[in-house]
């Protein structure tokens, strides 16, 4: 299995949802090999690291153990996942003067340090032409792999193992930049659907996606849900937080494909008929700067927090606080926030372009650009207990019956067909 | 002897329109959607059947009758949207083998809620009632069947109804079947008759089912199924909702065939007649007494109130909805009571309806909304402005 990111270096969804799918897939019995572009210091730049599962366990805070039947494998590569060019080029050129400056350690907000490299696609190459290497040893029947940057890679092992390549889709260029797309990723996204044996979507609004912008053959497209991960019981030791105000969360990169200026048009109007709500954005992303002056502009700026990137207990932690979620997506393949949202008993409002409203009944669904139903659900939630309660109550017990087990199960079944085939 | 009663329940809400917190004015309903509906189904179902009816009428000679339960919200919306239903309605009317039951001018469950506001509504739909046909209700049926004794006792109180009826549930039952004619409990006078609903579901639910084991059902099938009543009840009572032909069953599955040929093979079997309620009350006396201490209705399988009660939201809806009845009524305000009156309709309340929700089944047909929550909110939406309308005509007053 080909990824690019994985807890607790993660910045979005992906990793998450690799971690819950090789767990569930390791408990059937599936043995998996995960390899992953990691960056390390310098002195290893463009070795390939092969780390054992066991020397991987020293680098997270995740227990690993957890993981039967999965290995791993890193390459040394700066990849990020939901990187523009641009963005990776004002990271390396980051990197450089802080190397200049002496300033030498890991950067611990995103991903590990990155040191090496100058262009994205020369990177992706990289990683292609590394993890083809891998595929020597010849030790798997199925290449499964995650995502744009992980498809070079897929389709070199495919080509030189002669086994079955799954492409799996979490997120489309479409989703990322809108219409403005990224020749170059959707070039490389087009040729990883066309060449791979079966394709894996995530919803049946990124199958649409699939099919209608890359020119899949629909029978080649199988939808395969996230699940959620239980996140155990948690002791419900208090925030110590004293709360006559309500709050409503902003959980998700601050990037475009989250609509967070829908979020903030939609807080200036609740505020309008409420006072005492508070509006939380969590994340981090490109458009952060500009969210914070459109609070601002919008005479909000008082009524909304930004607390930045957060993981782990602080993400439970505003869960904890939280009366409601709100996920108003442009465009989202999944979304599986809204679902550790209703783990943590906070009730959802979800955006109609994203891939969790097909498996949640129990939400408030909203077009994303309709700010207005967006505040009028929102006041709704705040006002009306009953509702409130209903929303947690059920979206709780439905949220139950989404498990990683079933998602992988499926994938089972799909490699299965694509072993069959070949 | 069996005497075949029919009674169509025809019934339309008046839909509210989308209506959010920032909405402002007292526009709660959404009059093109509503007078689409009610031309649809008028064409679909209301014309069609009532000039079929009508024609077996003429061609029996007196020997079919039946009787309609048309709640005042839709004859409101028919008069103003569909007069031409109404001139065939005024013709069956005529025909004098029509008869025309009483109930909740609404459709509410306000017998539920407040008895004062209870009786109000159905003597506004006894005038209602006169007025357009010339008849006197003598017979009752609550909103959904909904029923116990405590609700007979009050129909008999009232002083003007021979006969009440329900739903013919196992439960209340037991051993007995519901073609006979009873006495609800703690009644001297009032008459019960229990809806047949296994005969009743097998023409409105499973009519057009290719999976059930009766498909097709023809018109002689039928009549052989009411034959095999004689001797075991006098009465076979068919309660249907009227949107049965040509909405629920489309015409297309034959349903209007089969109900034109019905009458004819019913009425071959020389014991056999067909009666209306009233009638049936008329004919029959009670061969027992029947029990009611809870709830009943005819809504789903469970046969109880928690299609439109069953969850929070549906509670705390109508638990304010009725909560304002005195500020309403102290406004004195026609067209603010008159809201309040429509926000009464069952179905405001089944939409919020959350049993089956996962599945997507029969609740789903009938909702105009995507989700329970969103016509809950859009319905305490309503309800909040209307609450505000009372305040302002209180300040008003004082000034």
């Amino acid at each position: 299995m080909l990824g690019w990111e994985f807890p607790p270096f993660i910045s979005g969804g992906l990793g998450t949802a690799c971690y819950g799918l090789t767990k569930a897939m390791g408990q059937l019995g599936i043995k998996v090999t995960f390899v992953l572009p990691k960056m390390v210091d310098s002195k290893y730049a463009t070795h390939v690291n092969l780390l054992s599962s066991d020397s991987q366990m020293s680098v997270g805070t995740l227990k690993f153990g957890e993981l039967k039947n999965v290995a791993f494998r890193t390459i040394n590569s700066p990849l990020q996942p939901y990187s523009t060019p641009g963005v990776y080029q004002r990271r390396i050129e980051e990197k450089l003067r802080q190397k200049q400056d002496g300033i030498v350690g890991t950067d611990g907000a995103v991903f590990g340090g990155i040191d090496y490299g100058s262009n994205m696609y020369a990177e992706v190459q990289r990683y292609a032409a590394v993890a083809a290497q891998l595929a020597g040893d010849g030790q798997f029947d199925i290449v499964h792999a995650h995502d744009w940057m992980t498809y070079p890679a897929g389709i070199a092992v495919s080509a030189m193992s002669g086994k079955p390549l799954i492409v799996h889709v979490h997120s489309t260029e479409f989703d990322r930049s809108g219409e403005n797309i990224n020749q170059m990723i959707y070039d490389i996204e087009r040729e990883g659907l066309h060449t791979a044996d079966k394709v894996i979507a995530v919803s049946y609004f990124t199958r649409n996606t699939i099919i209608g912008r890359y020119g899949i053959s629909g029978e080649k497209v199988e939808v395969v849900h996230n699940g959620v991960e239980r996140n155990g019981n948690w002791s419900l030791a208090e925030t110590g937080i004293d709360k006559d105000e309500k709050i409503v969360l902003f959980l998700g990169r601050i990037t475009m494909q989250k609509g967070p200026e829908y979020f903030l048009h939609a807080a200036k109007k609740v505020l309008e008929v409420m006072d005492n709500v508070k509006f939380v954005m969590v994340g981090a992303g490109d458009l952060m700067h500009r969210a914070v002056e459109m609070a601002a502009e919008l005479g909000i700026g008082h009524k909304v927090l930004f607390t930045g990137f957060l993981r782990g207990e602080d993400v439970r932690k505003i869960y904890k606080m939280a009366d409601l979620y709100v996920m108003p997506s442009v465009s989202e393949p999944f979304g599986i926030a809204p679902l550790e949202a209703l783990e943590n008993d906070v009730p959802v409002i979800i955006s109609k372009q994203s891939g969790v409203s097909e498996v949640l009944k129990h939400a408030l669904k909203v077009d994303f650009w309709d700010v207005n139903e967006i505040a009028n659900k929102v006041v709704a939630v705040l006002k009306h207990p009953p509702l409130e309660v209903m929303l947690r109550n059920y979206g709780g017990f439905e949220v139950r019956r989404l498990r990683w087990k079933d998602s992988a199960r499926k994938c089972a079944k799909i490699y299965e067909e694509a072993l069959v085939a070949v | 002897m069996a005497s075949v009663c029919f009674y169509f329940q025809v019934h339309q809400p008046v839909r509210l329109r989308h209506y959010t917190v920032f909405d402002k004015n007292d526009q709660y309903f959404d009059d093109y959607k509503n007078a689409s509906i009610c031309r649809k189904v008028a064409n679909k179902c209301y014309l069609p059947a009532n000039r079929l009816l009508l024609d077996i009428i003429r061609r029996f000679d007196g020997r079919f009758r039946v009787a309609y339960s048309i709640t005042g919200v839709l004859l409101e919306q028919l008069l103003s949207f569909s007069p031409e239903v109404m001139s065939t309605f005024d013709a069956l009317a005529e025909t004098g083998c029509v008869e025309f039951l009483a109930e909740t001018y609404y459709h509410s469950l306000s017998f539920l809620y407040s008895r004062d506001e209870f009786v109000e509504q159905v003597n506004k739909h006894i005038e209602t009632i006169d007025y357009l046909f010339g008849q006197k209700p003598r017979v009752f049926r609550n909103t959904e069947l909904i029923y116990n004794n405590d609700l007979a006792a009050l129909i008999e109180s009232m002083g003007n109804f021979d006969a009440i009826m329900t739903e013919g549930a196992d439960h209340i039952l037991g051993l007995r079947n519901p073609n006979f004619v009873y006495r609800p409990k703690g009644c001297s006078k009032l008459k019960l008759l229990l809806k047949n609903y296994s005969l009743s579901d097998d023409i409105a639910f499973r009519f057009s089912n290719r999976d059930w084991s009766e498909w097709p059902l023809t018109a002689d099938k039928f009549a052989r199924w009411i034959n095999d009543v004689n001797g075991n009840g006098n009465v076979v009572n068919l309660f249907l909702d009227y949107e049965t032909f040509g909405e629920h069953q489309w015409k297309d599955t034959g349903i209007f065939d089969f109900m034109r040929h019905l009458p004819e093979k019913i009425l071959k079997h020389p014991d056999n007649d067909f009666k209306t309620p009233g009638e049936i009350a008329q004919s029959y006396e009670p061969v027992d007494t029947v029990d009611v201490p809870h709830l009943i209705s005819w809504a789903d399988t469970e046969r109880d109130l928690s299609a439109w009660l069953g969850n929070a939201m549906q509670s705390n809806a109508i638990h304010e909805l009725y909560r304002l009845e005195k500020k309403i009524k102290k406004t004195g305000d026609e067209r603010i009571i008159a809201d309040w009156r429509k926000l009464q309709a069952s179905d405001h309340f089944y939409y919020m309806c959350t049993k089956y929700f996962a599945d997507g089944d029969v609740h789903k047909y009938f909702n105009p909304y995507d989700s329970p929550y969103d016509s809950y909110i859009n319905f305490m939406n309503v309800l909040d402005n209307l609450h505000s309308r009372c305040s302002r005509q209180r300040v008003a007053y004082s000034v």
